[in-house]
């Protein structure tokens, strides 16, 4: 497994032939089998960060490595799970979850046994041969993180994967990823705006600030998950009623709410 | 919700029909007149009676049948190796960026090219063998063939493609199971545009280099001064052109269907 190493990342764009800077100067390390989760406002430049891991796009400055290597490219040992599922519509959902596999030119046995094992881990079993547009929003979901963790890939980088969902459906995804972190643990980058959902999943939390994108702050949540036992509740919901989950999420939402009146001002 | 759908039917066949038995009147109507000579614009009834004598009676050698479906091996010939050609260039074009640049200037002023233009070249190389017309036909059916799969390439969901980038997909692999896929319906338009252009050429192609075929009725129609082979001629070509327009067209509306859900 590997780890992500931001170091004094910058990320300018030319609009109009005015300079913008997306990201500036972020530093920070996703270490091995780590989970980190990004939050900040909408345009603070997560997304950015996370397109930068995948090799989707490229710093100006400063450099991103994955594993002790720069990035040059987008490569199936850093799967992305993208927010709008990405799904090939005219594949079904067997087809879909294969379409790594079969770019890795693996055989087709161990393509077969690897493709059930994630149907039946992401709870697809009997929706195999149905088309992405036959399903709900949170099943096409199970099937773009079935893709991505087929691959067995060194890190996954998720981009807001359930920001598209429902309120409940996201709660019970939320504990699935849980789950499959569990069984599978991977180096993952988690970009969310949901506060909740970081403290919930993440180990770490990293608090970027209003354009240009900066790291205001990395909260250690691991630390407190362990301290406090949040791992002997089952269900999403009792883990966010311990008193140190709210103390948590409540000092995270002053950060960002900080953000906001200073950038109003 | 049906009997309206099936009412609104109806009235498109009677609309349809009206607008048929309008034009044959104004036909025979200016025919009657006298003002050209009646010889150089024959009534309907004359004109569908040489269309039937035709279909039995070989003209310069064949039945009408028989002509025809000579043209529309031709054609088919052709058709084929435009879309063959046509259709993984085009979503090539549209993927390789570089490439795009080196030809795309290139096939834009090659498009405006008539294909008639390259008749005395199809009879130059091939003479009077099968290759001319086939070339003709290839000029006409290629360009929309390219430009509809470069188009569907050019403008498949970003976010399919990253996707595909991410999980190591290559490029054959892009381009044959992301690009051609979601390129379909536009593909699919583009061989309507293209199956029009290659019969229209076919038959400027066998003004010239064909001793059969529908466009050899016609020049030999007009060496003979009979209008009528001619007009009978030109309605058969136009009811073969509607018939390969309305099969592509069902063809179109079948996927649509089939792919109502995506997205």
């Amino acid at each position: 497994m590997s780890n992500i190493i931001f170091d004094r990342v910058a990320r300018h764009f030319r609009r109009n032939g005015v300079d913008l800077a997306a990201v500036d100067g972020v530093s920070f390390e996703v270490r091995k089998s780590e989970f980190v989760a990004i939050v900040g406002p909408s345009g603070c430049g997560k997304t950015t960060c996370l397109r930068m891991a995948a090799g989707l796009d490229f710093p100006t400055a400063g450099s991103v490595t994955v594993g002790g290597k720069p990035v040059t490219g987008p490569g199936p040992d850093r799967s992305v799970v993208f927010q709008q599922f990405a799904l090939f519509p005219w594949k079904t959902v067997v087809e879909n979850i294969d379409f790594g596999l079969r770019a890795a030119r693996l055989p087709l046995t161990e393509r077969r046994e690897r493709v059930g094992r994630y149907v039946d881990l992401m709870g697809l079993k009997g929706h195999e041969s149905a088309f992405p547009h036959q399903l709900s929003g949170g099943m096409q979901q199970r099937v773009a993180i079935a893709r991505s963790y087929v691959l067995d890939p060194d890190v996954l980088l998720m981009d807001e994967p359930f920001g598209s969902l429902d309120a409940q459906t996201r709660v019970v995804m939320q504990e699935e990823l849980i789950k499959l972190a569990r069984v599978s643990p991977r180096t993952v980058l988690f970009i969310t705006h949901a506060v909740e959902e970081a403290v919930y999943l993440a180990d770490r939390v990293v608090v970027m600030t209003r354009r240009p994108g900066r790291i205001g702050e990395i909260i250690d949540v691991a630390k407190v998950r362990m301290d406090e036992h949040w791992d002997r509740h089952e269900r999403v919901e009792d883990v966010m009623d311990e008193a140190s989950f709210v103390h948590l999420r409540t000092h995270i939402w002053r950060l960002l709410r900080e953000q906001q009146s200073r950038n109003e001002q | 919700m049906r009997a309206n759908v099936a009412l609104r039917r109806r009235e498109f066949v009677v609309l349809s029909c009206a607008g048929l038995a309008a034009f044959f009147a104004i036909w025979a109507l200016a025919s009657m007149l006298g003002t050209t000579a009646r010889q150089f614009l024959p009534p309907p009834w004359v004109v569908a009676e040489k269309f039937v004598e035709l279909t039995h009676e070989p003209f310069s050698g064949f039945t009408l049948q028989h002509h025809l479906l000579s043209s529309f091996a031709r054609f088919g010939m052709g058709f084929t190796l435009a879309v063959l050609i046509g259709i993984p260039l085009g979503l090539i074009l549209g993927w390789f960026r570089w490439l795009d640049v080196i030809v795309s200037p290139l096939l834009d002023a090659l498009r405006f090219v008539a294909p008639i233009a390259w008749v005395p070249f199809a009879a130059l190389w091939f003479g009077t063998g099968i290759g001319g017309p086939v070339l003709v036909i290839f000029t006409g059916a290629f360009p929309p063939c390219v430009i509809n799969a470069y188009r569907g390439a050019r403008y498949v969901d970003q976010h399919l493609i990253e996707a595909a980038r991410t999980l190591g997909a290559r490029h054959w692999q892009i381009i044959s199971e992301v690009l051609l896929p979601a390129s379909v319906p536009s593909i699919v338009a583009g061989l309507r545009v293209s199956a029009g252009l290659g019969w229209q050429s076919l038959v400027g192609a066998e003004l010239i280099v064909a001793s059969s075929g529908i466009g050899y009725v016609l020049v030999k129609g007009q060496a003979s001064i009979s209008t009528s082979i001619v007009m009978s001629g030109m309605i058969a070509i136009g009811i073969v052109g509607f018939a390969i327009d309305a099969l592509l067209r069902r063809a179109e509306m079948h996927l649509q269907r089939r792919r109502g859900g995506d997205r």
